[in-house]
């Protein structure tokens, strides 16, 4: 699992990458009421707007990770938002990517990196 | 002075305990310049006597609707509000709080809020309804920007019988979003401009029933032929008591209406302020503008209301908000909600009919007169006539009677070439002998015309 | 999503009376549809009588539209009952920062309802309402002589209206000159309406930073400041409550750039009678009536945001406006000729016209010598809390004069657990409504305090000595969990305790649900 300084992660596994928010994000924001899914197909640029995640106060922008196209959104959310708040970080992924270069993914921080980057803000 | 309670010892205790030697000191931070700019040349303050005395005498320079037969409409109504509004409105703490962002002290508005959401849903025949916009031609307006959103097309077609300021009023928000409004020419029956101009690339059709003549259309097929295209139906309502004995535009097919709710609850007040209704298909509910209000609980398990879906509002989505709107209509909006309590389903209903059935009689009183023609055929409360004479200066004349017989359409559009044409409007606050008088006087100012000719 | 039942707490019978309360305030109190009956009426309406031939057919309504009726001893009941649940100016200092909440004059509420103005259709013949339009030009004067600008648009419903009435004029102004401009500039520290507003006029918000002294910060104005800059957008004084000292440079280089100077005037209420904000080089601004000039909150409106317009920008205002000639006033609904440059109309009519008279009669009872006194008693009163409270709460910019609204952050709270939210809930408690909580963005846990010249000092004191309790109360509350645990229960003193708005956001209820009502889930 990879992350990026705009609290999402990334995890590649038989070509298909799987990305979501960060458990930091998701307790920053509170209680997740609404998730905007990505439709599917849509081709993005590193840094383009994926989701949008909704709580009571605040609405953040989840960004693409690295250059990719949609090829899922995790339907649950759509009922069960609240699964953010309690699995950020597994079943509470946000969308299935294909990545236009896996190997960009190494460039990412990894969990520590990630870890000691937080702790250092 | 008597809104100013600290007194100029106050004011010293005050200054002492900050610590500055005089007021100016705290005004430091402005440039020199303009702080010493020449004073301003306004009169010195008054008292309510003096105050009052002005405004009365400017009052007293108007016609008003009471004064006279009375016969105006072309988008804002004259109906009785019930004395007990007014006062339930002017109790401190409707009239004097605060949007209600601290529910907990705030469930009087809150649950006003609710009820009012609930009242315009049933009545419009909707799913949902937010509580308020500025009026009902914003309230338009904004939905053609959230149909757009919904759709993600840039045309909008606008029937030619909308009123004409509500489709200038679209004009002014849609044309920086980048949306193409074409307006039909066909001023008529307007029913068939969606099958002939909606296609692939519209957000949505806009149609008003009544229409700006106080025309009532059956606006069913309208939407099937709309959705097919995959576009939306908005429906704008301009006369809310309208709805008490029509179909309502949810169940014709609408997918957004924008009403004017200033019919009840509010008066006339030469223009505003108003009250926009906005309702709409659940499924849209996160692209709606304007504030939503919700059931939930508190921390005992009591139920209460919150503002809710916020967002999507600008104080969190900021430029990504469905709209820039925050002071909505409030108070007016509980005035409504009011009227419409104590009217409840019979009274609406009742009232509906008798609006109905006064502007039968106008009809009737109206086409007898030579050389008038009436061009609304099915009507609730308003007609448009066709005079042989200019409407506007006939409205004149008879404003010097002290009759205000209606709206001249030039005035809401006068490049419509539409000169003669006479908008007439009959609510339960006409009387019978009120409405005769007025044919009766309209005829004579036509013959006069005749026969100066 | 689709509406769900919402999974309740079990019901519990309501707290008991605090404070002695008599129980008949701290009743729930059913909403409408549960209390109302489909045949009940409170107007008494006469049968209206058969009509020979009716062409209407299928187009009647045949499905009943569900809409309950009280008679008037129940409504008045219903209305009076909810309105003791709600916090009102008329019953303490209400402290809500650029809200201005001052008093509503009721002389102002007689003369609004006076039936030569309440009973005035918007297009009876020019003839007939002279005395409406001759008020709606002097308050124009006087607007234009409190902001030193030559032209003023009265249409706009509200302060956001008007930012959008002021930057669509700003967008007609360059179209004339033939160039397209696509920015507009804000800083990190304005209300949200006005990237919304942005947004909305076709426009791309771009943010400026701010000093650590709380200000616009000119290096990043002076780097984002190019041609395709329309306008900067600023609130002076700013939403941190502070003058922009360099106004006049912000506005220099603004109009350097070929860009307007848009001035939200939410804080008008500092500077009014004082200090023209023409002379500061603003090219616009809009005037909130419902904060500087009185009109009332109602719980979310109506407002009016009527704008003021520089000599450059006048010709773009938007329709109708009055004009006066030899018959008199008239509302000058079109432009006369096709090609003038007015932008278009923003609602169906002309304006808000209740919230003028109201304005009116305010500004004719101050004065120009009243206006003054307001803004400094504002901007003492504000000042005179900061003292008060300073040794124990953290002034986000303790070293600047703030103006009419002082703003604080959560520093002082640092290590006791307790947060913004917990202190402005236990001031509910204290009596008084919150201050505004979290805004602006640029200070952390921000607290907006704006008390306004209506408030005598015996209730500024209160309120001070309210918000002392409470922050000693937080600094116990770093070492004792019962005091900490009190504050996360607060309020318990209000009509209803914290409500659960996760719930009201997952599971959205709009409106009654016949379906849904007496099901034991709720």
């Amino acid at each position: 699992m990879r992350f990026t300084k705009d609290h999402e992660w990334i995890a590649l596994e038989d070509g298909v990458a799987t990305t979501g928010i960060t458990a930091y994000a998701a307790a920053q924001l509170g209680d997740i009421v609404f998730v905007e899914l990505p439709a599917i197909g849509r081709v993005l640029e590193p840094g383009d707007g994926l989701a949008v995640v909704e709580s009571v106060k605040a609405a953040s922008e989840v960004y693409a990770p690295l250059a990719a196209r949609v090829l899922e959104a995790n339907a649950v959310l759509e009922t069960h938002p609240e699964l953010i708040n309690q699995d950020p970080e597994g079943g509470a992924w946000i969308a299935r990517l294909r990545l236009c270069d896996a190997s960009q993914i190494e460039a990412l921080m990894d969990r520590t990196a990630y870890d000691t980057w937080l702790e250092d803000r | 002075m008597r809104y100013l309670p600290l007194t100029p010892q106050d004011r010293r205790d005050m200054l002492a305990a900050i610590g500055v030697p005089d007021v100016a000191a705290l005004f430091a931070d402005a440039p020199e310049v303009v702080l010493h700019a020449p004073p301003m040349e306004l009169p010195p303050h008054q008292g309510e006597m003096e105050v009052e005395r002005e405004i009365t005498a400017l009052a007293a320079r108007n016609q008003s609707a009471g004064d006279g037969p009375f016969f105006c409409g072309a988008g804002a109504y004259r109906h009785h509000v019930p004395a007990s509004v007014d006062h339930i409105i002017q109790r401190s703490e409707f009239l004097t709080s605060y949007t209600p962002y601290q529910p907990e002290i705030a469930q009087g508005t809150l649950q006003v809020l609710f009820e009012f959401q609930s009242q315009v849903a049933t009545l419009t025949g909707m799913e949902v309804a937010n509580a308020s916009m500025y009026d009902g031609s914003t309230a338009c307006a904004e939905a053609v920007l959230m149909a757009a959103r919904i759709t993600g097309r840039s045309k909008v077609i606008v029937s030619g019988n909308l009123h004409p300021h509500y489709a200038e009023t679209i004009r002014t928000l849609a044309e920086p979003a980048g949306l193409k409004v074409r307006r039909s020419a066909s001023l008529l029956d307007d029913t068939r401009v969606a099958a002939y101009s909606v296609d692939a690339e519209s957000a949505c059709v806009v149609m008003q029933n009544p229409n700006v003549l106080g025309q009532v259309y059956d606006l069913t097929e309208t939407a099937e032929t709309v959705h097919k295209a995959g576009a939306l139906l908005v429906v704008v309502v301009t006369e809310a008591v309208s709805l008490g004995l029509l179909k309502s535009p949810g169940e014709m097919g609408a997918d957004i209406v924008a009403v004017e709710g200033q019919s009840l609850g509010n008066g006339l007040n030469f223009g505003g302020p108003y009250v926009g209704l906005f309702a709409t298909r659940e499924q849209y509910v996160r692209q709606m503008p304007g504030r939503l209000c919700g059931e939930t609980v508190d921390a005992d398990g009591r139920r209460g209301f919150v503002l809710t879906l916020s967002a999507r509002e600008q104080h969190i989505r900021r430029q990504k908000a469905t709209s820039n709107i925050c002071t909505s209509a409030g108070l007016c909006a509980l005035a409504f909600s009011i009227h419409l309590s104590l009217l409840g389903e019979t009274g609406l209903r009742r009232l509906a009919a008798i609006n109905h059935q006064k502007a039968m009689r106008l009809k009737s009183m109206v086409e007898m007169i030579p050389g008038v023609t009436v061009m609304t055929s099915r009507f609730f409360n308003e007609i448009a006539v066709h005079l042989p004479w200019n409407a506007d200066e006939v409205v004149e004349h008879l404003a010097e009677q002290g009759i205000l017989a209606g709206v001249p359409f030039s005035r809401l559009d006068p490049s419509a070439g539409l000169d003669n044409l006479l908008l007439l409007a009959a609510t339960e606050t006409n009387t019978d002998a009120d409405i005769d008088h007025m044919a009766a006087a309209m005829a004579d100012i036509l013959d006069r015309k005749d026969q100066a000719a | 999503m689709t509406i769900q039942t919402i999974a309740r707490h079990p019901r519990r019978k309501a707290a008991a009376p605090i404070s002695g309360r008599s129980g008949c305030l701290t009743q729930d109190e059913p909403l409408i549809f549960e209390l109302g009956g489909w045949s009940k009426t409170g107007v008494d309406l006469a049968e209206p009588a058969p009509y020979a031939s009716d062409d209407l057919g299928d187009l009647v309504r045949t499905v009943p539209i569900g809409l309950p009726g009280l008679s008037e001893p129940e409504t008045l009941r219903h209305y009076v009952r909810l309105s003791q649940k709600n916090h009102a100016i008329d019953l303490a200092l209400y402290p809500l920062g650029s809200c201005t909440m001052k008093h509503n004059p009721r002389l102002n509420e007689t003369l609004a309802r006076l039936p030569g103005f309440r009973d005035l259709h918007p297009l009876q013949p020019m003839s007939t309402v002279q005395g409406a339009l001759t008020l709606m030009d002097r308050l124009a004067q006087w607007l234009k002589v409190l902001t030193g600008l030559p032209s003023v648009a009265l249409s706009p419903k509200a302060g956001a209206q008007g930012e959008l009435c002021g930057l669509l004029a700003i967008r007609a102004a360059h179209a004339a000159r033939g160039e397209t401009r696509t920015k507009v500039l804000i800083p990190v520290s304005a209300h949200g309406t006005n990237p919304a507003t942005a947004a909305m006029a076709g426009y791309e918000a771009v943010e400026i930073t701010q000093t650590d002294d709380g200000r616009v910060d000119l290096a990043d104005l002076a780097a984002k400041l190019a041609p395709n800059v329309a306008a900067v957008m600023v609130t002076n004084p700013n939403t941190c409550g502070l003058f922009e000292k360099d106004v006049l440079d912000i506005a220099r280089m603004t109009h350097d750039a070929g860009a307007f100077f848009y001035c939200d005037g939410a804080n008008f209420n500092a500077i009014v009678g004082k200090i023209r904000p023409g002379d500061l080089g603003v090219d616009a601004m809009h005037i909130n009536l419902h904060k500087t000039f009185s009109t009332p909150h109602g719980g979310g409106g109506p407002g009016a945001g009527p704008v003021v317009f520089s000599a450059a920008l006048a010709p773009y205002a938007p329709t109708p406006w009055i004009v006066y000639g030899s018959d008199g006033y008239r509302l000058q609904e079109r432009p006369e000729v096709e090609a003038s440059a007015a932008s278009g109309r923003l609602s169906a009519f002309h304006g808000q016209m209740g919230m003028f008279v109201r304005a009116y009669a305010y500004l004719l009872s101050h004065g120009g010598d009243g206006l003054r006194q307001v803004a400094e008693d504002a901007v003492l009163s504000a000042n005179y809390i900061k003292t008060r409270l300073q040794d124990l709460m953290t002034p986000a910019f303790p070293e600047a004069r703030c103006m009419h609204e002082v703003l604080f952050d959560d520093r002082w709270l640092e290590g006791t657990g307790v947060t913004t939210l917990d202190v402005a809930k236990a001031l509910i408690d204290e009596g008084f409504h919150p201050m505004t909580m979290y805004f602006p963005l640029v200070a952390d846990g921000a607290m907006l305090i704006e008390p306004t010249e209506t408030e005598p000092k015996i209730e500024i004191d209160r309120f001070c000595d309210a918000l002392r309790r409470i922050a000693q109360r937080a600094r116990a509350a770093g070492t004792d969990p019962a005091v900490l645990a009190a504050f996360k229960d607060a309020p318990v003193a209000a009509p209803l305790r914290r409500l659960d708005e996760t719930q009201a956001a997952r599971r959205p209820r709009l409106r009654w649900n016949e379906a849904l009502a007496g099901s034991p889930e709720l």
